[in-house]
This record gives C-alpha cells, sequence and structure tokens, in this order.
C-alpha cells in the first residue's frame, strides 16, 4: 500500500477561489436582472459577453503569452468583466467593453502577475481607462427604458442624478429623481449602479456566504452620509442631501462589490475601516470640487494604491505581546 | 453558561463521533516492542541495558541523559532483542531504540515509595521523574521539569487541559469518562507540589458527559470545572490559559510567567498511576480513527507497539486509505511506513482517505488566515517573507511566536502550505543565530 506524506494539516476546508468567485458572480445576478429590466436585453447582453470575453482573454494571455500548462478557471475574470459591463453606460457599443477588458485583463491584472498580485482593482481600471479615452462614449446616459425588447440606443439621452445636481442644483435634481426611484434603481446611470435595492440583495447573499466583510461598505457609505449631512448645512442646493448622495452615482455598487475586492483592500479590520474612510473622503472631494460629477472609481483606485501603506500601519495585535 | 474561548481559531469537522462512545481496551502485551531512547522532548535517555538482558515490565532502560530528558521503562517482561536505530518520525532520522521481545507475562517492577500523603514536594517530584512521565498531550517535555518552576515565579494556578480540540481524537474524553476518580486524585498531587489552592478542568463542550461526569465525582471546592467552545486550537496552552483566567502569556514566555502551569489529562492520570499505583508510564490511551479504518476505537497500549500491530485492533486500514497520522489531522505527522512504534506523546493514528487533489493557487489576501490565527500573526506575510527567505522581518512580524497550530493553512482557499513554510523558517532564522534565540 503507497502512503502519501504531507505536511499538517491533514485536513482542508472546502473553500477555493473559485466557490469564491461563483458566490460572486451569483450575489451579482439580482443587479444584472435589474439592468436588463431597466434597460433592455441589451444590458444582459453586455454582462454576459464581458463575462465570457474576459474569461477567454485571460485563458490566452495565461496560456500563450505566460506558457502556464495547467490553466483551471477559477472565474476571477468573469467577475471582472461583468463588473466592468455593470459600470458601463447602457448605449455603450460592444467594441468599447472589449477594449475595456483587454486593458483590465491584460494589463491591470495579467501583466501585473495575474490573479492576487494585482495592485489595482482591473475593472476599475477599465472603466477609467475608457472614461479617459473615449469620454463622450462613456457619458451617454439615458432614462430607463423599461422594456427588455427596446434597443437602448433607439432613446433620447438624458443626464445622471449627481450630473443634473452638479449643473442645475438640488431643487432640479429631487424633481427629476424621487429617493424611491434612487433607491428602487428607476434612474438613468450606468447598467449596473442604479438599483440600490438588488446590489443591496447581492451583497447579504455574500455576507451570509460569510465571503465578505461589511466592514468597508459600512464606512465607505458611513462617511459619505456624514460628509454631506456637512455639506448640506453649508449650501443645501448646491451639495445635495446626504440621501441624495449615497443613493446616486454608483456608491453602492463600489462600495459592496468594487472596494470590497479582497485582492486589492487591507488585510486587518482595522486597515479595512481606514480604507473605506478613504474611499469615502476621496469620493466627496471629487463630488464636491473637481470636474467629474462622480467619484467612486477614482476614489477606490487612489485608496488601492494606498492598500500596502495602510497593510504596514495597521497590523493585528500579536498575542501576549508587550509594548516596549 | 457563557462559553469561555479565545480570539481567532476554526471549526473543522469535529468527527468524534467515530471514535468517542468506543470503550477504552486495555490491550495485551505484544510481542515485540520498539522503544526510542528519544521519547521526549529534550536530550536522548542513556541507554543501560546490554543486547540478552532480561528486563521486566516497568523496569528502567533508559536513564536521562540531560537536565531536560526523562527515564524510559521497559513496556514488557523479556529480554532485550537488540539496541538498534530506527526511523524516528518526530526526528525525521534513525534514532537509538531498544528492542524487547516478549517472554512471558507482565511481571512488574513497581517504583519503591510510601503512601503519597506523608510525601513531600520534593519526593513527589522525584518520583515523577523516577516513572518517566513526560508531556502526554503530544509536546512530551518532561513534566518533573514543567512541574518545578524557579523559585521566583510565583505560581497561583494549575489548570488540566482536557480540550481535545484535534478533530477525531477522543481518548482524554474516554478517560475522563472512564477514569474520573484518577484524574481527581492526580490534580490534587499536582496541587500539592505546585503549592496552588486552585485548579481548573478546561473542557470543549462538545465532551458535556465527561464534564457531567466529573462534576458527579467532584468532591473538592479547589477543583473547578470550565465548560470551553469548541473551537480549534481550544487546546493550545497559552490560548487556553487566556480563555479560563485571561492572563496572556508574553511573547516569548511560558506559563509560569502568568503563573500558571498547564497539563494534559493523560499526563495526571499517569502521575497518579506514579504516585498511588507505583507504575512508571510505560503505556498510554491512543484513540485509532479516520475514515481509513474498518473500525475506528480507544485503546491503552503499551508504548513502542508498532502503528501496525496497533491498526489490528481497528480491524485494519480499508484499501483506499491514503495517509496515516500520528496524532490528529491538524498537527500531527504523516508516515509512509507502519513499522514506526508509537511513543509517549502518540495521541491517536488517524487514518484518511485519498483527498480531493489540491492544486496551490496564489493568495487572493482574502484575510480568512488573518482572522483564524489564534496568535494574531498575519500567515500570510510570514508566508511570503519565509519564501522570500527574508528571516529577520519574518521574525519581526511574530514567526516565533506561531505555535504551528495549522488553522491558517486549513482556511486559506487558495490552499497555501503556510505551516510548512514557517516551520522551515523558524529552523532555518534558529540555525543562522547558531540555536541561540
Amino acid at each position: 500500500m503507497k502512503l502519501t506524506v504531507k505536511d499538517a494539516p491533514h485536513i482542508r476546508s472546502e473553500d477555493s477561489v473559485r466557490s469564491i468567485m461563483i458566490d460572486v458572480l451569483i450575489a451579482l445576478v439580482p443587479a444584472v436582472a435589474g439592468a436588463a429590466l431597466f434597460f433592455g436585453w441589451y444590458a444582459l447582453f453586455l454582462c454576459l459577453f464581458g463575462a465570457f470575453v474576459a474569461e477567454m482573454i485571460e485563458w490566452f494571455i495565461v496560456k500563450f503569452l505566460r506558457k502556464q500548462k495547467d490553466f483551471v478557471p477559477d472565474f476571477s475574470a468573469a467577475v471582472t468583466g461583468v463588473l466592468l459591463a455593470m459600470n458601463l453606460p447602457p448605449t455603450a457599443p460592444w467594441w468599447l467593453l472589449l477594449i475595456g477588458i483587454l486593458i483590465a485583463i491584460g494589463v491591470a491584472k495579467q501583466a501585473f502577475g495575474g490573479i492576487g498580485q494585482n495592485i489595482f482593482n482591473p475593472a476599475l481600471v477599465g472603466r477609467v481607462f475608457l472614461l479617459i479615452s473615449f469620454p463622450t462614449l462613456m457619458t451617454r446616459w439615458i432614462n430607463p427604458i423599461l422594456s427588455f425588447s427596446k434597443s437602448p440606443w433607439d432613446v433620447l439621452t438624458s443626464a445622471t442624478p449627481l450630473g443634473v445636481l452638479k449643473q442645475q442644483g438640488l431643487t432640479q435634481a429631487l424633481s427629476n429623481f424621487s429617493y424611491a426611484n434612487l433607491f428602487f434603481g428607476n434612474i438613468g446611470g450606468c447598467v449596473g449602479e442604479t438599483s440600490v435595492l438588488l446590489l443591496i440583495i447581492g451583497f447579504v447573499y455574500l455576507f451570509y456566504k460569510r465571503r465578505v466583510n461589511p466592514i468597508i461598505p459600512l464606512t465607505y457609505i458611513g462617511t459619505v452620509f456624514l460628509l454631506s449631512a456637512l455639506f448640506y448645512f453649508i449650501n443645501a442646493d448646491k451639495f445635495g442631501t446626504p440621501l441624495f448622495h449615497i443613493l446616486s452615482g454608483g456608491l453602492f455598487l463600489g462600495a459592496l462589490f468594487m472596494a470590497t475586492d479582497m485582492v486589492t483592500s487591507p488585510m486587518t479590520l482595522k486597515g479595512q475601516a481606514v480604507f473605506g474612510l478613504g474611499c469615502g473622503l476621496v469620493t466627496m472631494i471629487i463630488r464636491y470640487f473637481a470636474g467629474y460629477p462622480e467619484g467612486v472609481s477614482l476614489a477606490i483606485l487612489l485608496m488601492n494604491a494606498l492598500t500596502p501603506l495602510i497593510d504596514r500601519a495597521f497590523k493585528p495585535k500579536i498575542f501576549g505581546e508587550v509594548k516596549p | 453558561m457563557r462559553l469561555l474561548t479565545f480570539k481567532g481559531g476554526i471549526h473543522p469537522p469535529e468527527k468524534k463521533e467515530l471514535a468517542k462512545e468506543e470503550k477504552l481496551h486495555y490491550l495485551d502485551p505484544p510481542e515485540t516492542v520498539y522503544v526510542f531512547l528519544s521519547n521526549h522532548a529534550g536530550a536522548p535517555a542513556k541507554c543501560v541495558v546490554k543486547e540478552n538482558d532480561q528486563v521486566k515490565t516497568g523496569q528502567v532502560i533508559g536513564e536521562p541523559g540531560g537536565f531536560i530528558s526523562a527515564y524510559v521503562h521497559s513496556p514488557i517482561t523479556g529480554f532485550v532483542k537488540k539496541i538498534d536505530k530506527l526511523y524516528h518520525p518526530i526526528q525525521g532520522r534513525p534514532m537509538e531504540a531498544v528492542v524487547i521481545q516478549k517472554t512471558s507475562h507482565d511481571e512488574w517492577q513497581y517504583l519503591e515509595h510510601s503512601d503519597w500523603e506523608d510525601l513531600t514536594k520534593e519526593k513527589l517530584l522525584e518520583i515523577i521523574k523516577k516513572a518517566g512521565i513526560v508531556g502526554l498531550g503530544g509536546a512530551m517535555f518532561p513534566t518533573h521539569v514543567k512541574l518545578s518552576p524557579p523559585p521566583e515565579k510565583k505560581i497561583d494556578t494549575f489548570i488540566v487541559n482536557a480540550a481535545e480540540c484535534e478533530p477525531y481524537l477522543s481518548v482524554d474524553h474516554r478517560l475522563m469518562l472512564e477514569r474520573s476518580q484518577d484524574l481527581i486524585l492526580g490534580i490534587k498531587i499536582v496541587m500539592k507540589i505546585l503549592q496552588v489552592q486552585r485548579a481548573y478542568i478546561g473542557i470543549e463542550s462538545n465532551k458535556i458527559d465527561a464534564y457531567e461526569q466529573l462534576k458527579s465525582v467532584l468532591n473538592s471546592d479547589d477543583i473547578e470545572l470550565k465548560l470551553l467552545r469548541t473551537k480549534y486550537p481550544q487546546g493550545a496552552e497559552k490560548q487556553l490559559i487566556y480563555a479560563i483566567n485571561g492572563r496572556k502569556v508574553p511573547v516569548g514566555g511560558l506559563p509560569m510567567d502568568v503563573g500558571t502551569v498547564v497539563q494534559n489529562v493523560q499526563t495526571v492520570i499517569a502521575i497518579k498511576e506514579a504516585v498511588v499505583d507505583r507504575k512508571p508510564l510505560i503505556q498510554r490511551g491512543i484513540t485509532i480513527s479516520g475514515e481509513g479504518v474498518n473500525k475506528p476505537i480507544n485503546v491503552v497500549a503499551r508504548i513502542g507497539t508498532t502503528v501496525e500491530e496497533l491498526l489490528k485492533y481497528a480491524q485494519g486500514m480499508k484499501e483506499d486509505a491514503d495517509r496515516v497520522i500520528l496524532g490528529g489531522p491538524m498537527t500531527g505527522i504523516a508516515i509512509n511506513r507502519l513499522d514506526i512504534p508509537v511513543m509517549k506523546g502518540t495521541s491517536g493514528i488517524t487514518v484518511l482517505l485519498k483527498e480531493k487533489e489540491y492544486i496551490q493557487k496564489a493568495c487572493i489576501r482574502c484575510t480568512k488566515c488573518v482572522s483564524a490565527c489564534p496568535v494574531g500573526l498575519q500567515p500570510y506575510l510570514l508566508y511570503l517573507l519565509a519564501n522570500k527567505r527574508k528571516y529577520d522581518d519574518a521574525v519581526d512580524e511574530g514567526l516565533l511566536s506561531c505555535i504551528e497550530c495549522g488553522s491558517c493553512a486549513y482556511v486559506c482557499p487558495s490552499k497555501i502550505e503556510h505551516v510548512r513554510a514557517i516551520k522551515l523558517a523558524k529552523k532555518v532564522y534558529q540555525a543562522l543565530r547558531g540555536g541561540k534565540k
């Protein structure tokens, strides 16, 4: 009889990278279904196309450029693909998504060494690259069409809630977008960012499966809420209400699914709290004072860059450690 | 009742149900035993018998080879067949062992001393030393050394480690059920040696029947039962102390630094057997379990019985058994041959079936290892530093505090071998430092 000799521990948990990524994909299903409901068949197509193309590109790079023999898809690329699709306007042409995924998987992920090695969230790198390179295509927003068969480019363009707030003030923004519509998602915006409710449902699933710690979303959204409450008292019409700020501009998509990306966020609870706080702060600075009406993507990318420093500064306390 | 515990830890499948209902079998002495002279932590014992010498059960065959060392006794009655070098599973290389062939039933050579109530603390320690008792939880540290802390360390608490947190193992559980009186008596002896007024028995909540049993025989207010949350590694010494009396053993320190001494259930029972029954340590309880054996069982076997022999009592291994482990699956040592004898620290033999092939992937920084670590380390970082051979940096990050419990590797979704890397890094670091800490 041949016995195997290995190092302890001899038993392992059932978890794998793949099972985590599959859970993330499941958690994104409600928001993707919502996208199909609000923006029609093309939104659904973008998400599926994104997942498929991302996996194909990753397979190609790993197999032929990095020449690894054993490529087993772990679906992390699919997550990136879906998230990038969810971050595009519903009118974005399919080739725009393709370029975005090439940048996300090829440059932001594989060029850094593949899964686990990337500094920046790949989907966000893809989105920001597209935002800078194709500003018109990336800001062609439409109102929800509420018809699966209708195509998005037949519809007149409109503005997003934060865009209206920035250009026309709070009164106009609130008359265009009710809080209920902001919460349920019946507003203009990116494919997967509009429905706060559906995003929360997905996140609750992830939390229930113990895949994620809610500390980053809580501190992130909390910071945005507190800061916008402060500015609300300074000038309500210019800066908007706290509720308006947390319900719009893809904050929930960013806070629940992008900022919580394991690879690019800190390792300790304290560090994660600081990370969420920083994301909130930068988001609001961009929203209030910078050229873009929305700042979630850039804020998370900036905090991604600070993650190694945060990890260094906030370490867990070693059991029995005596401070000299 | 509020269950006591520590921070971190994991919940692996307990698998205790395989063997926990099996009563202890007191096995007949085997035909041949193979007794390592290094049957304890520290210096190997010096052999005091020659080939063809007649030996009785309980006769000394090895004397301590240093301050941290222990007596070794013959587990059976017979003659010394040869003194040979055998593969030592802990040291990982051939070590000297005495091979004894059985000639008759047990003829005991007992320890000689008067009734324990009349004996002084020093004399009791001498008996424990003479009986060759070492930490039977697995560490095999000589018990008489652990029970005689330097006088400047004031000891006020004695804790019996009855957590038995390793999956599959249930021999301590059985001993508590079947030999509760012996355990209590042993505790009283240790309390006399340590001159402490307070003793605790820390039991995990999955052994509630043992808790009830001990409660029913407990006739002293000085010994208190403490129910612990069932969580791995609840039985790790420092984590156990923290759960029971909230004291944190400092980094690099010992339990005596916080006035506490911990002993395993079996060690305490062995102390009772030595002091009251005058029997040296020649046998111990072992759980033989796992999906790979036909009939899981708890036995009391002679030290030096081979794994092969013991597996017969579990009606052998299944066809597709893949891994034989000395100890439990979290910290045990996998062996690839069955002629290895059990030692004083072997608490179990766990046989596992072929598992799913795991491919190690890159770390995805999921933070599971950080929240699982009971010591508050960052296993992912230690793994990274160890692989980059940055040993000094790893030590700064707490490398030497790692208790090698395996929680990080257990939870890791990328199946990273943190523990292997950390063990190696510790060895290399200490070698580079010339053995000095």
